[in-house]
């Protein structure tokens, strides 16, 4: 076999939970691990997380983790599993010391202490008011994160296999046995040969045309496990940032908000103190979202088409915008030619971030059906995994929480099966599936252009599976996307060489995306009731008597296959959701 | 608007030196270079490649050498440029084909200035303590994203590879200068040895470069100081 290389654990992708992982399991003496990652491990999305990490550490007002778990279960819609909010909301305190033991330079208050700030959704008393639980590194603290991070796997020595795409997963007798990866630089094919496999690759925001996500976030492997029978669970319910640039949706950050930013309608009006009276512009993401869309469909947009919504920190010293919320301010100067200093910016709400995705337990550990049947040696976290912290709808902060703790649960708990287990078999055609998807793409007719597709997909997306769903807009969807996939069987790949082929992976990734389009629409389209971010208007209201349950979508043949998975309740009983 | 762009191209499987490839289009003065260099891939010239991921300067993938100067293609926009536009490789790393360097000597020489965390005393139970003004000043160097746009503006680095270079002295910047850290005089015997620090010769193209605004130059002449104090 060729480039064959063997590791007692491996880990798929190089952010914060993948870094984290790799981290935890080579503190385990018994095990060799290696990380796999399409890019450089600095250039991955956790870098461009912006306003901060929730944790109760009450370094400005009294803070507890019993209210951060019960924000995170109704910011999720009540779909959040409460064992899983409970345990991260303890768990995040103890991780973000961690990074601060790491040396991770949070801004600071005046007694020396790691700063907080407001965040959409964190409350202190259940829901009395905003809370600061954002400890934040002025407003790059994702890239602190996987800076500090990445400088702690030089100081451990962690083995990288750097611009090395994972293409396919080993799954032989139901449990994981490696990965199959391309090596960008070279076009070889290479097998690593696991005990345990780490999935952190992140999330699949490029299906949409406006998307705070970079040209990176394909669903790669949410699509890989898919196309080898594990199922993805909630992928409906997909986040829309209220605040991404206007047209090029790169993220403003919440904590803009946190810091005291308005958001106000093309007649200059706070509106959102008429959808969430108590905490206003501090409402979480979905609610803020669907707000804005309400107020452009209403007319009371801004600018010459009425199309957008303004971002006023103009209130704000220029001292505060310009040491807290350096980037971004200059992201608006840039792009835009705004200075938020002294004028209002446009925005609109931008894909962000998938709530859903690949199946697992608390322990991180995937899982396969709606009985929790463990998939033994695979595990995941982060963006990518479902474990399920975020329910319905994920609250700004708790992806790098979520980041920190579950990749290290991730990392702990691959090492100690991999310690204790012996490696599996790997069959003899290992590659043959990796080897004929790449032939095809390599020798398609070329009759589309991938650049085509894509950009269809993105744009039918935005149209008709985003902020706002109904019955008739999923159905055209669901055909758009069968007609899409019979079209992507005739794309053509003009660069015929081997080394760095970026056009033939730009192409196995649109087969990707538009697999995760699948999942995303027909689980929205099944899913008749309104929760979190997935909102139906022919269905408003939420039914947690019919849809109180997790969405599981297989794939089977041409088509898929839907079941389900109880949510797990506990002291929190749903109620409904106004803040 | 239409534009000109000249890429500096090269195939390591059929070329023996780059070449330069003209392209026409349409581009909109707000555009992004990175922009520009997708609709000549997805619509012209498929075959062309560089690195790209976050498109708005956080991720440091797409640093290349535009109309003579180093900067990020993602931070650049057409109407600051004009209508003719010519790209090339950042200088003093191997091109591995078109727009692509191998950056394993320029992470070679970030790793060996030990940019991580170094304090061997035992964790207090909540954070360390560190108080605003200690957390200045560091702070423009813990924006740096490795982009290696300094390192590879520096004229003494495309003389002498083996430079550490400013990329690397900003993160041992970043360390030295953190109130919290205990591993100065290890970083400061790496830089002392002969390509080290005392290869700069403050030609500011390192601080020009910088798409982050890090006072790179300064920062280097802040850990000379250090230096300086430390062996005399």
């Amino acid at each position: 076999m060729k480039r064959a290389h063997r590791y007692d654990v491996i880990v798929v992708g190089a952010g914060g939970a993948g870094l984290m992982a790799a981290r935890y399991a080579a503190q385990n003496p018994n095990v060799s691990v290696a990380v796999i990652s399409k890019l450089y491990p600095t250039r991955s999305h956790t870098g461009a997380a912006q306003g901060g990490v929730g944790a109760a550490l009450g370094n400005i007002t009294e803070d507890r983790p019993e209210w951060h778990a019960f924000d995170t279960i109704k910011g999720g819609d009540y779909l959040t599993d409460q064992d899983v909010a409970e345990a991260f909301a303890y768990e995040v305190i103890d991780a973000v010391y961690e990074l601060e033991h790491m040396g991770l330079p949070f801004s600071r208050t005046p007694d020396g202490r790691i700063a907080q700030r407001k965040f959409g959704g964190h409350t202190r008393e259940f829901g009395k008011s905003a809370v600061e639980r954002a400890c934040y590194a002025a407003d790059r603290t994702g890239h602190m994160i996987l800076q500090t991070l990445y400088q702690q796997s030089i100081k451990d020595n962690v083995t990288f296999f750097n611009e090395f795409h994972v293409l396919d997963i080993v799954i032989v007798d139901g449990e994981c046995r490696g990965v199959v990866a391309f090596e960008l630089a070279t076009g070889e094919l290479h097998t690593f040969h696991a005990k345990s496999t780490v999935i952190a690759s992140g999330g699949n925001g490029r299906m949409f045309k406006v998307t705070s996500n970079a040209h990176a976030l394909t669903g790669d492997l949410m699509s890989v496990v898919y196309r080898r029978g594990i199922p993805i669970e909630d992928p409906e319910f997909y986040q829309f940032h209220p605040t991404g640039l206007y047209r090029i949706g790169v993220l403003l950050t919440e904590g803009a908000r946190g810091e005291g930013g308005i958001l106000r309608n093309g007649s200059g009006e706070r509106f959102m103190e008429r959808y969430a009276p108590t905490i206003k512009d501090l409402a979480p993401r979905d609610m803020v979202s669907r707000a804005m869309y309400f107020e452009i469909r209403d007319g009371n947009g801004v600018g010459p088409d009425k199309d957008y919504i303004h971002l006023d920190l103009t209130h704000i010293d220029r001292e505060i915008i310009e040491s807290r919320l350096p980037d971004i301010t200059e992201f608006a100067r840039i792009y835009l030619g705004v200075d938020p200093v002294t004028e209002p910016v446009p925005v609109q709400p931008t894909a962000h971030y998938a709530m859903g995705g690949i199946p697992t337990n608390i322990d991180t550990e995937v899982i396969r059906d709606g009985n929790d049947t463990v998939v033994p040696g695979l595990y995941a976290a982060g963006e990518v995994a479902c474990a399920s912290l975020h329910g319905a709808n994920r609250l700004g902060t708790n992806s790098l929480g979520d980041l920190i703790v579950f990749g290290r649960r991730a990392g702990v708990n691959a090492a100690r099966f991999a310690a204790a287990s012996p490696y599996g078999e790997l069959p003899k055609t290992v590659q043959d599936y990796t080897h004929e998807l790449l032939q095809r793409l390599r020798h398609g007719l070329g009759k589309e252009k991938v650049a085509h597709i894509r950009k269809e997909l993105q744009t039918t997306m935005m149209d008709h599976a985003s902020v706002f769903r109904t019955q008739e807009t999923l159905s055209r969807q669901v055909e758009i996307l069968r007609e899409l996939k019979e079209r992507y069987q005739s794309v053509g790949v003009e660069d015929g060489g081997q080394q760095y082929n970026t056009e033939l992976m730009e192409a196995v990734e649109l087969g990707f995306l538009l697999d995760n389009a699948e999942q995303l629409v027909h689980g929205a389209l099944n899913r008749t009731e309104s929760r979190g971010a997935h909102s139906r208007e022919d269905y408003k209201e939420r039914d947690d008597d019919s849809w109180l349950k997790h969405t599981l979508i297989y794939r089977e043949g041409d088509g898929v296959r839907i079941d389900f998975k109880p949510v797990t309740l506990g002291k929190y009983e749903p109620k409904p959701r106004v803040y | 608007m239409q534009i000109t762009v000249k890429i500096k191209r090269f195939d390591p499987e059929k070329d023996k030196r780059s070449r330069w490839t003209e392209y026409r289009l349409e581009a909109n003065p707000m555009d992004r270079v990175l922009d520009v260099l997708n609709e000549i891939k997805w619509e012209q010239d498929g075959s062309l490649s560089y690195r790209r991921s976050c498109a708005h300067g956080i991720c440091g993938s797409d640093a290349m050498l535009i109309n003579g100067v180093n900067r990020l293609a993602c931070k650049v926009l057409i109407k600051d440029l004009g209508n003719d536009i010519a790209i090339e490789p950042i200088r003093g790393l191997p091109v591995e084909k078109d727009l692509i360097v191998d950056m394993e000597s320029f992470f070679d020489s970030y790793e060996a200035v030990l940019p991580y965390f170094i304090n061997d005393d035992p964790v207090p139970a909540g954070e360390r303590l560190q108080s605003p003004e200690e957390r200045e000043i560091f702070d423009a160097s813990t924006k740096c994203i490795l982009c290696a746009c300094c390192t590879t503006s520096c004229p003494v680095f495309w003389v002498n590879g083996r430079y550490l270079g400013p990329a690397a002295i900003v993160n041992a910047h970043r360390f030295i200068f953190d109130s919290r850290d205990r591993g100065t005089d290890q970083r400061l015997e790496v830089l002392n040895q002969p390509n080290g620090l005392w290869r700069c010769r403050t030609a500011y193209n390192c601080t020009e470069a910088c798409p982050r605004d890090i006072p790179v130059t300064k920062a280097i002449e802040d850990v000379k100081r250090v230096l300086l104090w430390r062996t005399s």
